[in-house]
């Protein structure tokens, strides 16, 4: 990928920049934010956008602005960490049912079949309701999800690639299957775990939103765009600001990434790039 | 008969029918939002179970009114002696339970025996603790013996807690409550709702109703749908920060009126820091109440300075007696060994006016140095950790109790506070009928809690019920746990 690719693919650029524009929002929250977010101020509560607030202020007469760039935070966060664990666990059994096959293979594919039987949030909703709710059993619920996703994305992409001459030659020359998987199959299958990667990373961003929205996920005096829905809900009728902002939030975070994904995919999709795998036989 | 005209006088007939089948509705739909763990109120403690069968399945001797008074319920009258010490009751003569078995003083006897029995599990037994003997003097005369003059027995007898049941049904009562009262149980959708029918040879006075569901739903927005599209008739309480949704709209009466429930800041003061006089006083000045009051309960909790009604006659205004004052505070909490401050964890139980207020207090707490850190919990849980085992620094809960002053008097209470004077005093107020006297026992009581600053008092809990415009009969205050539906009505 590179630069001439962002200018033929308007979206990828759209979409990375705005990516990248949020996530920058959130990790300014950990130094900086308008006003300190557990500050309360009851008599400057459910105010409109205004100079002092750009996006108003909550129930409990919090700066909304401030909220949502800690509720970006705590999402990018929560839905990074387990896309992670889905990319740690999932990638290894991916890779290992590709380069060893049989009962191995059998074994990873008939795990992941059980754990796609589950909806992803229905997962979630299960670890949260077992090991309470918080920001890190969240984390978990979405890694487990996570976990087949990769575990497929690895396997289809070394099945693919292990078909190569050159992971014959590999094979010939005598290296085992740990050493195929690591340095011919993982590198050559990269550019399908970043494309997944940044899908996921939406995915669990929406499913971060979900569990907080439900009372599942992080929990007050933190925020999350979720929790801030939550919090929102009772009021829709009679405040609807307060859920429109981090409604709207979630909506182009998922968008931009959505965005970001499709665009990689293009960029880096191997038939469509005219100078070969990047990484060949090394 | 020409056929038309048969036909007409029949289509009359049916419009007729329907006429009167629109213009007296007898059914009605009450939202609640926490559904009991099990329908015996003499075996629970949860405010739900009185909310669905208090004064509807179940009826106790005597039965509170709308206005805190004790009226006659399954006794027409009673005699107090001198002493104080013996009451007798005469009973009422043809009442049946639902299951067809008759009621009479053996079963009053029963009832009591089995509150107070050794492994009574009754929520309020040490309520119940002055009466020594029960005795049944014939079918419809019960006497109880007191070992010591009790000025709110009447009151108690008349609570969810004393209830009367019959030993046929008593031991299943929580899953299919068998009473004397207007209202019979018909059937409990575990998650969803409780129907309950009106009982066709109820002793007293035939309820408007025929029909009563009590539908569960723990969600405001859902809650608030639920009115809107006429999906319920009505909740005794909603939550107050929805409640403008229906203001002003006359299709629906919002009704605001008062509870028991004595909202604290329960501080454990059996543990350091909070055994320090002076960091309760601290706290007390950090806290700002009327932020909390708005934050909260959006303006609808009224202030308390003490652990005592604001509408009770025994009621010492002493909310100005640690005003909001931040450098008071820190003066304080430096003086007690504290100049920087210390840190302590503030345990939430679900409930919205807890979180809430837990929230807005962290805030105003970190400004006098403070910190605190909120601890979300579920119900079981908070029971279990800050209730049973007082492993907790800091909690918020409403006492929906009526007249628990007593709890004050108690060493073992969860808030661990160990007064040798206000025992006293509340051993003196237990054993006096005279009113004046109760009323200064009472207030002495009062004063002396609030100087001790032994918890933060921060409300009273207001009830805020809202109902179809057509609706008549609720109350709109709940001098105890409650929806009673006798005298709710549908009006054109």
């Amino acid at each position: 990928m590179n630069w001439q690719a962002l200018r033929h693919n308007p979206s990828l650029l759209i979409g990375l920049v705005a990516t990248l524009a949020f996530a920058l929002l959130g990790v300014v929250s950990i130094w900086w934010t308008p006003y300190p977010i557990e500050q309360v101020a009851i008599a400057q509560r459910f105010q409109g956008p205004s100079p002092a607030h750009w996006l108003g202020t909550d129930h409990l007469g919090r700066d909304m602005l401030s909220l949502i760039m800690s509720g970006t935070l705590t999402s990018f966060v929560v839905a990074a960490l387990g896309v992670l664990i889905g990319v740690a666990v999932g990638v290894p059994m991916g890779l290992a049912a590709g380069a060893w096959g049989g009962a191995v293979e059998w074994l990873v594919l008939r795990i992941s079949d059980l754990t796609f039987a589950f909806p992803a949030v229905i997962v979630a909703i299960l670890i949260t309701a077992l090991a309470g709710p918080g920001e890190t059993n969240a984390i978990i619920a979405i890694g487990v999800f996570n976990v087949p996703v990769f575990a497929r994305v690895a396997r289809g992409g070394a099945l693919a690639v292990a078909t190569q001459d050159y992971v014959a030659a590999a094979r010939l020359a005598g290296h085992g299957n740990v050493s195929i998987a690591w340095r011919h199959l993982l590198p050559n299958i990269m550019s399908l775990l970043i494309v997944q990667g940044t899908i996921q990373l939406s995915l669990g961003i929406l499913a971060e939103a979900g569990l907080s929205y439900i009372g599942l996920g992080t929990q007050p005096p933190a925020t999350s765009l979720g929790l801030m829905l939550r919090d929102a809900q009772s009021l829709f009728l009679i405040h609807p600001w307060l859920s429109v902002v981090p409604g709207l939030t979630i909506v182009f975070i998922v968008i931009a990434l959505n965005l970001a994904g499709d665009g990689l995919r293009d960029a880096m999709d191997p038939r469509l790039r005219h100078q070969g795998l990047a990484h060949g036989a090394g | 008969m020409h056929p038309r005209k048969s036909l007409t006088l029949a289509l009359a007939g049916l419009m007729l029918a329907t006429a009167s089948a629109l213009a007296q509705p007898t059914e009605i739909r009450i939202g609640v939002a926490l559904e009991p763990p099990a329908l015996d109120p003499t075996a629970g403690a949860a405010e739900a179970i009185d909310v669905v069968v208090y004064q509807n399945i179940f009826e106790g001797l005597v039965r509170i009114d709308q206005t805190g008074a004790v009226q006659p319920g399954l006794a027409e009258s009673w005699t107090i002696s001198q002493d104080g010490l013996t009451y007798t009751f005469t009973l009422h003569e043809g009442v049946t339970f639902h299951d067809g078995t008759s009621f009479d003083a053996e079963d009053v006897k029963f009832t009591f025996d089995r509150l107070l029995a050794e492994g009574s599990v009754n929520a309020q037994k040490a309520l119940y603790e002055p009466i020594s003997d029960v005795t049944v003097v014939d079918p419809t005369t019960v006497e109880f013996t007191l070992s010591r003059p009790d000025g709110l027995f009447l009151f108690n007898l008349g609570r969810g807690d004393a209830v009367i049941v019959a030993p046929e049904s008593a031991d299943n009562n929580g899953a299919e409550p068998i009473g004397t009262g207007p209202f019979a149980f018909v059937q409990w959708d575990r998650g969803s709702r409780v129907v309950l029918e009106q009982f066709g040879p109820y002793w007293g006075d035939k309820p408007a109703l025929t029909k009563a569901t009590y539908l569960f739903i723990g969600d405001t927005a859902t809650m608030t749908n639920a009115l809107l599209a006429g999906d319920v008739d009505g909740t005794n309480n909603f939550a107050p920060e929805a409640l403008a949704v229906f203001e002003g709209n006359p299709q629906f009466k919002v009704l605001v009126g008062s509870t028991e429930g004595e909202t604290i800041l329960s501080t454990n003061n059996a543990k350091a820091p909070f055994d320090n006089l002076l960091v309760r006083q601290a706290m007390a000045h950090a806290l700002d109440r009327q932020e909390v009051i708005d934050g909260a309960t959006y303006g609808y909790g009224v202030p308390i300075g003490t652990h005592f009604a604001p509408h009770h006659p025994y009621y010492l205004d002493l909310t100005s007696t640690y005003p909001h004052d931040v450098e008071k505070a820190k003066a304080l909490l430096a003086e007690a060994g504290y100049p920087d401050g210390f840190s302590a964890t503030l345990k939430l139980p679900p409930v919205a006016y807890a979180r809430l207020s837990g929230q807005i207090i962290a805030s105003q707490f970190a400004e006098a140095g403070i910190e605190l850190e909120l601890i979300n919990m579920e119900w079981a849980q908070w029971l279990e950790d800050v209730f049973a085992n007082k492993d907790f620094d800091l909690t918020i809960i409403s006492h929906v109790e009526p007249f628990d002053i007593g709890i004050y008097a108690n060493p073992d209470y969860y808030f661990g506070y160990d007064n040798a004077e206000v025992q006293s005093l509340n051993d003196q107020l237990n054993a006096t009928t005279d009113e004046a006297e109760r009323l200064a026992l009472a207030q002495q009581i009062q004063t002396i809690i609030t100087q001790d600053a032994v918890n933060g008092y921060l409300f009273e809990l207001a009830q805020t019920g809202v109902w179809n415009g057509k609706l008549d009969g609720m109350w709109q205050n709940a001098p105890v746990e409650g929806v009673v539906l006798r005298d709710i009505h549908w009006v054109e």
